[in-house]
């Protein structure tokens, strides 16, 4: 029988080296520590912190979270105890991790992201992830990700001041996420992360109530993970960078459908709040699929999708 | 947190207290509300229920903590009758009278199928101050304005004691403005949607004095004068 090692699930997205594919999704894993009681943290391929705004912010009103079938709604706002706050109490945690930590950064505008990314460049973060679902506010509030030529200013604004790994994490709230694949990678973002949450709503009828306080959330979960899938298999035929799956991962067969789609890596979100060692479980399922199929790296698997020809 | 499925719905665990702790065991006492609770009461004996916890706070009882009362609405007697048998051996109560000597306990239902418990709080010596809202059992109304007739004809008696309540956000409520216009303590256990429980989703805050706390990790317990009810 093959030895397995665990060289056999390395992945390189460009500069940033993993030693597996498999990372939390930001804002669904705190900022680590709360779920170092449950594993070792150290076994993660990269962990990505939650969105950190410049100025700490206080988040919406409850209730903040509603099920849906398969998935969830959540309207958090962003909650977050700022930059300071972040280099303050979180940092020094996550310096102990010996595994990647990517910090996931929203500003309300450019200024905001570049002085956010140029901080966490100096404390030493292996690479920032920025959150385009924001509000451009001097740009009457509609956000960076949905929006090209403000999307486009931002990322050739960040990368003109940081040589950070850079990774842009798109919304799916467009009509052609192709379109913003191509403007990240023209910009000089160095790897693409997708889906953000997919924009909702849902109704207790009895009450005639939205269930949520801010109305509208962003949906989770199994639910959106088709859609999900189909987005990175776009994507991965239009740029060459890296790409970051996720959407509703909850095992090793939904981690791998994002691969052979086209994903280098994959995030689970979710799926932590289902079991808080769903990212372990996959890893482990990863490692047993390439020992099955015979696959020793995992760049062989990385969009093999096979469709077949029509007759 | 409950696991009440194993598929995908509902897809998040269900928060709970524990109940009681029996020896190797672990009690929890639910109502069906919903499809979660539902699938949890089709569950037979031997089959396995994953659970996540113990998370959050517990009520916090200090040495110090002399004259201790307790108040239940509905479900909220689950958590307090695991305090109230915890205070007994610890004899930090204040008693209902000399020949029930157990500590004193308010408990209010909507109606007497909902009362519950009865035979535990026996056990533990408790006779409890019963209300249910439509009156067939116990005094009819609410349970927060039979603690207050209670406490304005028992004034001495009931001086330096401290509450611990789990109940309706309705009952809370009332029961902080109670509180604060005597200057008695209060510790009470609130309830939120929740999907991690362990502190990262940040679904499950309360708005309180210091800003938003969440009630899986902070709470559920809370000093009753540090929630802001209005804008919870
Ligand atoms: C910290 C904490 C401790 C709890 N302890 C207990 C306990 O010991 N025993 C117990 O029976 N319940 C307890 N609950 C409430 C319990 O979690 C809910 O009843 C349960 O999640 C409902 O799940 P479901 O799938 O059956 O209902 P769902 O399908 O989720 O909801 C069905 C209906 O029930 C209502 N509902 C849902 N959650 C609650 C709630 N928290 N309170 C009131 N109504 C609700 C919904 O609005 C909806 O109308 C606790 C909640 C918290 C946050
Ligand atoms: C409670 C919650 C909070 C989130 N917070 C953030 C955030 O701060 N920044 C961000 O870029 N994405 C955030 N997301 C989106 C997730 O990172 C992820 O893109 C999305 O949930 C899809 O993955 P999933 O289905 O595995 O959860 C959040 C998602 C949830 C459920
Ligand atoms: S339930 Fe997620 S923070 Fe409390």
């Amino acid at each position: 029988m093959k030895k397995r090692t665990s060289s056999d699930l390395k992945v390189d997205l460009g500069r940033l080296k993993l030693k597996n594919p498999v990372m939390t999704a930001s804002g669904t894993f705190g900022y680590g520590k709360e779920y170092s009681e449950f594993f070792d943290l150290n076994r993660l391929g990269a962990l990505v912190i939650k969105g950190i705004s410049l100025k700490p912010m206080k988040g919406n009103p409850v209730p903040r979270i509603c099920e849906t079938p398969s998935g969830m709604l959540n309207a958090i706002g962003l909650q977050n105890n700022g930059l300071k706050g972040f280099m303050k109490e979180q940092l020094p945690f996550l310096k102990t991790v010996k595994t990647k930590v990517i910090v996931n950064i929203l500003g309300n505008s450019v200024d905001d992201y570049v002085e956010l990314a140029q901080q966490m460049e100096g404390a030493g973060v292996d690479a920032v992830e920025l959150n385009v679902s924001c509000p451009n506010v001097k740009k009457g509030g509609i956000a960076f990700g949905t929006e090209p030529a403000a999307f486009e200013e931002l990322i050739r604004a960040v990368r003109k001041k940081v040589d950070l790994p850079l990774i842009t994490k798109l919304s799916p709230n467009v009509s052609d996420i192709k379109q913003f694949a191509r403007i990240a990678e023209d910009s000089g973002s160095d790897i693409i992360s997708l889906i953000n949450t997919i924009t909702g709503m849902s109704i207790n009828v009895k009450t005639r109530q939205p269930r949520l306080a801010n109305i509208t959330g962003g949906l989770s979960g199994p639910a959106i993970r088709p859609v999900a899938v189909r987005m990175v298999w776009e994507c991965y035929k239009t740029v060459s960078i890296p790409i970051i799956g996720m959407g509703g991962i909850l095992s090793s067969d939904d981690a791998l459908e994002f691969i052979l789609a086209g994903a280098s890596a994959v995030a689970v979100g979710t799926g932590n709040f289902l079991n808080p060692t769903t990212t372990t479980t996959i890893i482990d399922g990863i490692k047993d699929y390439m020992a099955q199929t015979g696959i020793d790296s995992m760049s062989a698997l990385t969009g093999a999708l096979k469709c077949p020809k029509r007759p | 947190m409950l696991s009440v499925s194993n598929g995908l719905d509902p897809l998040l665990k269900r928060p709970f207290s524990i109940h009681r702790i029996l020896g190797d065991d672990l009690q929890f006492l639910y109502r069906v509300v919903g499809k979660g609770t539902e699938i949890l009461s089709s569950r037979k004996p031997g089959d396995t229920i994953e659970v996540l916890g113990p998370l959050g706070n517990s009520f916090p009882v200090r040495k110090s903590n002399k004259n201790i009362v307790l108040v239940a609405g509905g479900l909220g007697i689950a958590p307090i009758v695991g305090l109230a048998e915890k205070i007994s051996h610890s004899r930090q109560f204040l008693k209902k009278s000399d020949e029930m000597n157990g500590p004193l306990l308010f408990y209010g239902a909507k109606t007497k199928n909902e009362v519950m418990c009865r035979e535990d709080l026996e056990s533990l010596n408790i006779k409890p101050i019963i209300s249910t809202d439509d009156g067939t059992f116990g005094i009819k109304g609410n349970i927060v304005t039979c603690l207050k007739r209670y406490f304005s004809r028992h004034k001495l008696m009931t001086e330096g004691c401290t509450l611990y309540a789990c109940g309706p956000e309705m009952m809370l409520k009332s029961l902080s403005s109670f509180t604060a216009k005597k200057g008695i303590h209060c510790f009470a256990a609130l309830e939120q949607n929740m999907a991690c429980g362990v502190g990262t989703c940040l679904g499950c805050v309360v708005n309180t004095k210091k800003g938003y706390r969440r009630v899986c990790k902070e709470g559920p317990v809370f000093p009753i004068e540090e929630i802001i009810w209005d804008k919870l």
